[in-house]
């Protein structure tokens, strides 16, 4: 049991697992007329972005929401850090208006390990430079373990990441999560997007690999400037070769799942519509992503109390035995 | 720590035949009544009166819930949902007979009643135990019993289909 | 002036080590002289040495007197068992001109803990446009010229200022980066950086400006001096330079023999230096470069940052660690060399770079002047960050073993540190 959620490699198998047994529980909530339940009444989770993230910060304020906890933004266009105020000094203030979690966004690798040097409070890494993103992680893991009923692992899971691996959050976290559970991750990318050292098996033939079979296709956002980064000629080639094309998706097996963390650069990694892939659960990792956080928020701050408190525990609960027939 | 066997397999399975007559007498028929069991330890329970209803009567549905997330000690000890909620029917307008093997403080039958109520609005709720240890510290009352057991509030009550033994 | 007694102590110059007391009478090493030394240094089982001489210090005045000043710097050089130190010219205002660099000399003095040598950038401001004024500078004492904190990256310009440095007696002094293949870097580039998602300061961009200096040095016959080398191939560079005879030299920083890129894996920004902690094979051929002489000495790259600065994501924190005060420590437990070969890379090879051989680093005979260093060689101890007389902080060696430990330092007669306490 930890305090924080900061990546994929410190929250472990079994606390992926663990995660994604409560998502379940978490999106039979959000199923309901009413997604609410009381579980954090009292809690407060701080929303840190020091880096823009309309989505992410929606989908974890609205978990924390359906748990009853109550919420604050801090975002940084409207912070004081323009005056001066050092990024622990923020953080050292907040924690004393009382928070239980931070949610933490921005844009240099590491800053949440340093957040959580600084408070007692629990830390949720939103996102730390090209470094992590283990909820995003957690989020595709659940959405495939829900498409195709894989509760049990992903022994033998053919997935390929496709994009722009080397300033990617997003795929070193996923990668690690699928790896976690079992599956064969291959990464599909020009040798200028890819790290400088690269741990997975990789290959710049995306035909190959769909040639070849995958059961997910995750795709990542090609971003504008890296144009100008030359490290890659322009978009045009970049799509003719690592783009989601009409002939690549035909190509495609229809169990072929595919993902993107979004927004999708319509035209360039994605050349289709979105509509016209029966396979995608783009829209499904959105969704996802409100009760995977939910789990993630609940199994932090139900093991972090706020409080020492005094309370004699004293519950039927302490009876119940461990198995039943 | 001493184990002490208060009921035999035999005991448990009479108590549950007697608890089934008790339901279907008490709302004079099973019209509406629906049995859902609060996890984890009375998921089983559930099913077992469930099937002995079935056996006297005639099929009622049977449903679970979970109540981890409507405790008042979360934070306070590691409360983690024991699986997902499971109820496909309708609770408006329904009886429904809440059940658990074990009723201590009352603590997590207020937790599943609450629970409840985000599926609708049921005509009544009843509540079913094995067995009542008594220490209640809610205004919680059982509707039908198996079972009432003196114990010290330090002891462990273990209930299954096996029997009840404390400890 | 006091007389002053080191007795018993076992005496390490380039001249070779016998134990031997050491008597010095205004401010010179003396044969003998007359009634009771005014003080008397018990030397038994320690090692007293030539003072040691610092090719790289950052003193940070004038412009981050925040972060340290010329005296509280000067202090953790004396405590170092540094006697002379060379101030990098990185300051704001930068040390480009006689007056600043006047400026810097003046304070040096004024503290009375160490010589305090400026050295002065190459171009103006560091900007990498125009030359300063070498004739005027080396007229005033500078030895060194360096941009350092940047490298020179046009080639035409180092061209020009190798040819034009030559006769002045001035040794032009490279921080070897090729900044366009550095952009936002932060840290080694290779596993470590790639696991972190950090972007990565390439080895090669070190080692393309040590090539291009070699062969600038090759064309225009004149000295360069290298700075914190980092890498295995910039140590191979060097050495196949020396062998080919050209007139270079080379300083590595005691982080660079010590600790490696996996310390980033913590993020915590006191590991942030440039160049960066690299692997353990660079670490390798760094000390076998310094065993073999083709390092010819150990420079600190003493670089203080108050706390505020260091308390950041790595890629917002600036590079620099602090040196001068756990220097010795480091290299006697790190470097599988002599305690003679490790005093001549801290000594006198360092004086003779520095254009202070006259003064600094000289045998421990009669008739020299007496700065000098005591220490005990096989001490093993921790560094505590509070008891830094540095200004600042930002030490990387907390919980790393050190073994060596200065007690006590002289300055030109004047006994400066004594019994590992400043005396001023």
């Amino acid at each position: 049991m930890s305090r924080s959620l900061l990546s994929i490699e410190e929250l472990g198998v079994d606390g992926v697992q663990r995660v994604l047994e409560l998502a379940d529980t978490m999106a039979e909530v959000n199923r309901r007329p009413n997604p609410k339940v009381p579980a954090l009444r009292g809690r407060t989770v701080c929303n840190v972005f020091f880096e823009d993230s309309t989505r992410t910060r929606l989908s974890f304020e609205t978990a924390a929401k359906r748990l009853s906890a109550d919420t604050m933004t801090f975002a940084v266009s409207q912070s004081s850090l323009n005056k001066g105020e050092s990024f622990r000094d923020s953080i050292e203030t907040i924690a004393a208006m009382g928070v239980d979690a931070f949610v933490i966004r921005h844009a240099s690798a590491g800053a949440p390990w340093l957040v959580e040097d600084w408070t007692t409070a629990s830390v949720v890494n939103a996102g730390d430079g090209w470094h992590a993103h283990p909820t995003q992680a957690l989020l595709d893991v659940y959405t495939v373990r829900v498409a195709l009923n894989r509760t049990a692992g992903f022994d033998g899971l053919r997935v390929a990441v496709v994009g722009d691996i080397k300033h990617s959050r997003v795929a070193r976290s996923t990668t690690t999560a699928f790896k976690a559970l079992g599956a064969d991750v291959i990464w599909v990318a020009p040798t200028t997007l890819l790290p400088p050292v690269v741990g997975e098996t990789a290959t710049d033939r995306l035909d190959d690999v769909i040639g070849d079979g995958v059961d997910v296709l995750y795709m990542l956002r090609m971003q504008n400037e890296r144009m100008t980064e030359a490290l890659v000629p322009n978009l045009r080639e970049y799509t003719a070769r690592f783009g989601l094309t009409p002939r690549r998706a035909a190509c495609l097996a229809p169990s072929t799942i595919v993902m993107h963390p979004g927004p999708v650069n319509r035209g360039v990694e994605i050349a289709i519509d979105l509509g016209e892939l029966p396979g995608s659960v783009v829209k499904q990792q959105v969704t996802n992503g409100i009760s995977v956080r939910m789990a993630v928020l609940y199994d932090l701050l139900s093991a972090n109390p706020n409080s020492t408190s005094d309370i004699e525990i004293n519950d039927d609960v302490a009876a119940a035995p461990k198995e039943h027939p | 720590m001493s184990e002490k066997r208060v009921l035999e397999p035999d005991d448990v399975r009479r108590a549950v035949t007697r608890m089934a007559h008790e339901i279907i007498e008490r709302n004079q028929g099973l019209d509406g009544v629906v049995l859902i069991g609060v996890q984890s330890g009375g998921v089983w329970l559930a099913s077992a009166l469930g099937a002995e209803i079935a056996r006297i009567d005639s099929a009622i549905p049977v449903g679970s819930i979970d109540a981890s997330l409507y405790r008042d000690d979360i934070g306070l000890r590691p409360v983690h949902p024991a699986a997902v909620s499971d109820i496909d029917f309708d609770v408006d307008g329904a009886t429904i007979v809440l059940i658990d093997d074990v009723l201590f403080t009352g603590r997590t039958v207020r937790a599943a009643l609450d629970a409840l109520g985000e599926y609708g609005r049921p005509k009544a709720v009843q509540l079913a135990v094995l067995v009542d240890r008594g220490h209640r510290e809610l205004p919680i009352r059982p509707d039908f019993i198996g079972k009432n057991l003196p114990t010290s509030g330090d002891e462990s009550v273990s209930v299954t289909a096996d029997g009840v033994v404390i400890s | 002036m006091s007389t002053i007694l080191i007795s018993g102590g076992m005496v390490v110059d380039q001249t070779g080590a016998r134990t031997a007391d050491v008597l010095v009478a205004d401010g010179v090493i003396v044969e003998s002289h007359d009634g009771n030394p005014d003080v008397t240094i018990e030397a038994t089982g320690l090692t007293v040495t030539p003072g040691f001489v610092d090719l790289h210090t950052h003193l940070r005045e004038p412009g981050k007197e925040e972060a340290e000043t010329i005296e509280t710097g000067s202090r953790a050089a004396a405590l170092g068992g540094y006697t002379a130190v060379v101030a990098m010219p990185n300051t704001d205002p930068t040390q480009d001109c006689v007056s600043v660099v006047d400026f810097v000399r003046r304070q040096g003095k004024l503290a009375g803990l160490c010589d305090v040598h400026p050295s002065a950038s190459i171009t103006v401001g560091r900007a990498g446009h125009q030359l300063t004024p070498f004739a005027e500078l080396a007229e005033v004492g500078v030895r060194l010229f360096t941009d350092d904190g940047n490298g020179v990256q046009n080639p035409l310009l180092m061209r020009r200022a190798f040819e034009y440095s030559k006769g002045l007696g001035i040794t032009m002094a490279q921080h070897c980066e090729v900044e366009q293949l550095t952009d936002g870097a932060v840290m080694h580039e290779g596993d470590c950086c790639s696991h972190l998602g950090l972007p990565g300061w390439p080895a090669v961009a070190e080692e393309l400006m040590v090539h291009r200096d070699i062969e600038l040095v090759r064309l225009t016959g004149a000295p360069a001096h290298f700075l914190h080398l980092s890498t295995a191939k910039s140590v191979e560079l060097v050495r196949r330079a020396k062998s080919d005879g050209l007139p270079v030299t080379s300083e590595a920083t005691p982080h660079h023999i010590s600790l490696t890129d996996e310390l980033l894996r913590s993020y915590a920004a006191i590991y942030k230096v440039n160049p960066p902690l690299r692997t353990m094979d660079d670490v390798v051929a760094v000390r076998e470069g310094l065993s073999d002489g083709t390092i010819d000495a150990i420079a600190t790259d003493h670089a203080p940052h108050v706390a505020a600065t260091k308390e950041q994501p790595l890629d917002l924190a600036p590079p620099g660690m602090l040196g001068l005060e756990t220097a010795l420590g480091v290299c006697l437990a790190h470097l599988d060399m002599s305690v003679s070969d490790v005093v001549a890379a801290l000594s006198w090879k360092p004086a003779l770079i520095a254009g202070l051989g006259g003064l600094h680093g000289r045998p421990i005979v009669p008739g020299e002047p007496a700065n000098l260093t005591v220490f005990d060689a096989e001490e093993e101890w921790e560094v505590a960050p509070a008891q830094l007389a540095s200004k600042s902080r930002n030490t990387p060696f907390v919980g790393v073993p050190l073994r060596g430990r200065v007690k006590h330092t002289v300055l030109g007669g004047v006994v400066t540190v004594e019994n590992g306490v400043a005396t001023r």
